[in-house]
């Protein structure tokens, strides 16, 4: 039940980004970029491409989809510190934490 | 509570950028009638990563990458040449890794994006055409601002806002300087290219005097009332070096009227102070090329639909980095490279004839006060009504008063942000 819910939620979540543009727009819509991969994106910066790091930062990629998303949602609450993931974390909603743990997960 | 605004905006981008293909080309999007070209202007940390991130979505996308230099020297960490904690090689970075991926590259410079014939002009002859076109120039600077400077005179007045030769001249004089030298740095008006950048220069000069010449001094003339991260940088200082710093603020007479580059004398309204060393570091406008293309609007920054950083001036081109207008994001490496992967994936949607995804960025400035204390702004940015917005709650800075630990930490993840981004970049 729980688990179903929570992948409605991501599924709409993908959707939402990426089908709101598609049906609505007039032009027609081929393959579209995931709307996950175009959060993780900006994580690369300092988590590396794909995020495998390339300095000090962790590595994220390939971590379990649960685990990224505990961290990233310990770091939003606050429950866990950190020097700079708090400030991060707490710009993502807990959709956008769930596309983006999808993402690492799978690298 | 962003949804309807966005399909608004999509709708409406949708339906331009279909009519703009039509009327300008008068056929289908270009994936229709074979590969889709895409020309970058600029291989620093905005078009470098667009050009990247573009094959990365469809490696079938012909891109080509119009770029000057042959090495490309990051502005980001040359403060850690001036201070002599890296060499120039650590910050010199090639375009293998973009050819390798099918980037095709050509060291020319751009004379002229035309948006409406769809191709870019090179200074050394010929044009080369394209579908989308992606122009991060970066900066020039308003010399006219500043009497008595030009772009001549920055052979003895280095500004090192661009890196490269001049990043090596402006530690050349600090190394030739005396101890007990005096090192005078005068920081831009707003907007410019990296807000923290003047105090992290002015910090690992500091740190470079702190073990080879203790007795020298640094004088800042800052035209501003205020400059990023003032507090955290100010709260190292007094505790990295006590007594070494003059800062002097817009109200404290901190406006340089004029400068005589033959004694190294910078003119304020009430006063004069002359350096051993000058730095100065002139007002900014968008990058050359965005000027004489017309990307440019009368505050001299381009101005784009934040979505897709289409420019609103030139259908078909879009501007990134520094040269745009992005506020609130400011204009920094990590902001160009994250604003160049949406660029990306709304220029590759819309070759595909569909919108673009909705933007979502990060921006965090990391800056070393010295070799093992770093500090940090973030925030996470994305977009409402038309806009790019501050998401609310996030981002900030550092702690004041945090534990040397911290500053620890934050400095090794300075150097990690570097290693990260110029490998996600340039390989």
């Amino acid at each position: 039940m729980r688990r179903a819910k929570f992948k409605a939620a991501a599924v709409a979540f993908i959707a939402s980004a990426t089908l709101a543009s598609a049906t609505l727009a007039s032009a027609p819509a081929q393959a579209e970029i995931a709307s996950g991969a175009v959060l993780a994106n900006t994580c690369f910066s300092c988590h590396g491409t794909d995020g495998k790091s390339a300095g000090d930062m962790p590595t994220i990629a390939g971590k379990s989809e649960d685990f990224i998303t505990r961290k990233l949602k310990a770091f939003k609450s606050g429950e866990l510190e950190a020097t700079i993931m708090n400030r991060i974390a707490k710009g993502f909603t807990d959709e956008e934490i769930a596309a983006l743990a999808k993402f690492f997960s799978r690298r | 509570m962003t949804e309807l605004t966005r399909r608004g905006f999509n709708k409406g981008l949708g339906a331009t950028t279909a009519l703009g293909a039509l009327s300008l080309s008068g056929i289908a999007p270009a994936t229709a009638a074979g590969k889709a070209q895409v020309v970058v202007v600029g291989g620093g940390f905005g078009g470098a990563t667009a050009a990247k991130y573009i094959k990365r979505f469809d490696p079938k996308i012909g891109v080509t990458l119009v770029e000057p230099s042959k090495r490309f020297v990051t502005c980001p960490f040359s403060n850690t040449v001036i201070g002599g904690l890296n060499t120039i090689d650590y910050i010199t970075h090639g375009y293998d890794a973009l050819k390798g991926l099918g980037v095709e590259v050509v060291h020319d410079s751009a004379a002229a994006v035309d948006g409406a014939k769809k191709q870019v002009r090179l200074a050394g002859g010929g044009s080369i055409g394209f579908d989308r076109c992606i122009v991060a120039p970066g900066v020039d600077f308003r010399w006219e601002a500043i009497e008595g400077l030009d772009a001549g005179t920055a052979a003895r007045i280095p500004h090192a806002w661009k890196a490269g030769a001049q990043t090596l001249l402006l530690r050349k004089q600090l190394e030739a300087m005396a101890d007990g030298g005096v090192f005078v740095i005068s920081p831009p008006v707003n907007p410019f290219r990296c807000p923290p950048g003047p105090g992290e220069r002015i910090s690992l000069v500091a740190s470079y005097f702190k073990t080879a010449k203790p007795r020298s001094k640094i004088i800042v003339l800052d035209p501003k009332e205020k400059f990023s991260k003032e507090g955290l940088f100010k709260e190292g200082w007094a505790a990295l070096y006590p007594g070494m710093i003059e800062y002097r603020n817009l109200a404290e007479d901190g406006l340089v009227r004029r400068v005589d580059p033959a004694s190294r004398t910078l003119y304020t309204d009430f006063g004069e102070e002359t350096g051993d060393v000058v730095n100065f570091i002139p007002a900014q406008k968008a990058g050359k090329i965005a000027q004489v293309s017309g990307l440019a609007d009368k505050t001299e920054w381009c101005p784009i639909h934040p979505r897709s950083f289409e420019s609103t001036l030139q259908p078909g081109v879009h501007v990134i980095g520094d040269a745009s207008i992005a506020a609130p994001m400011p204009k920094s490496a990590f902001t160009a490279s994250t604003q160049a992967k949406v660029c990306a994936e709304a220029v590759v949607n819309l070759l595909r004839g569909a919108a673009p995804g909705a933007p979502k960025f990060i921006n965090v400035c990391y800056s070393l006060v010295g070799e093992n204390y770093g500090i940090s702004v973030a925030m996470v940015y994305g977009y409402r009504d038309g806009r790019i917005v501050k998401i609310e709650g996030s981002g900030g800075l550092s702690p004041s008063g945090a534990t040397p630990e911290f500053r620890r930490k934050e400095a090794d993840y300075t150097r990690g942000w570097y290693e990260s981004i110029s490998r996600d970049i340039w390989g």
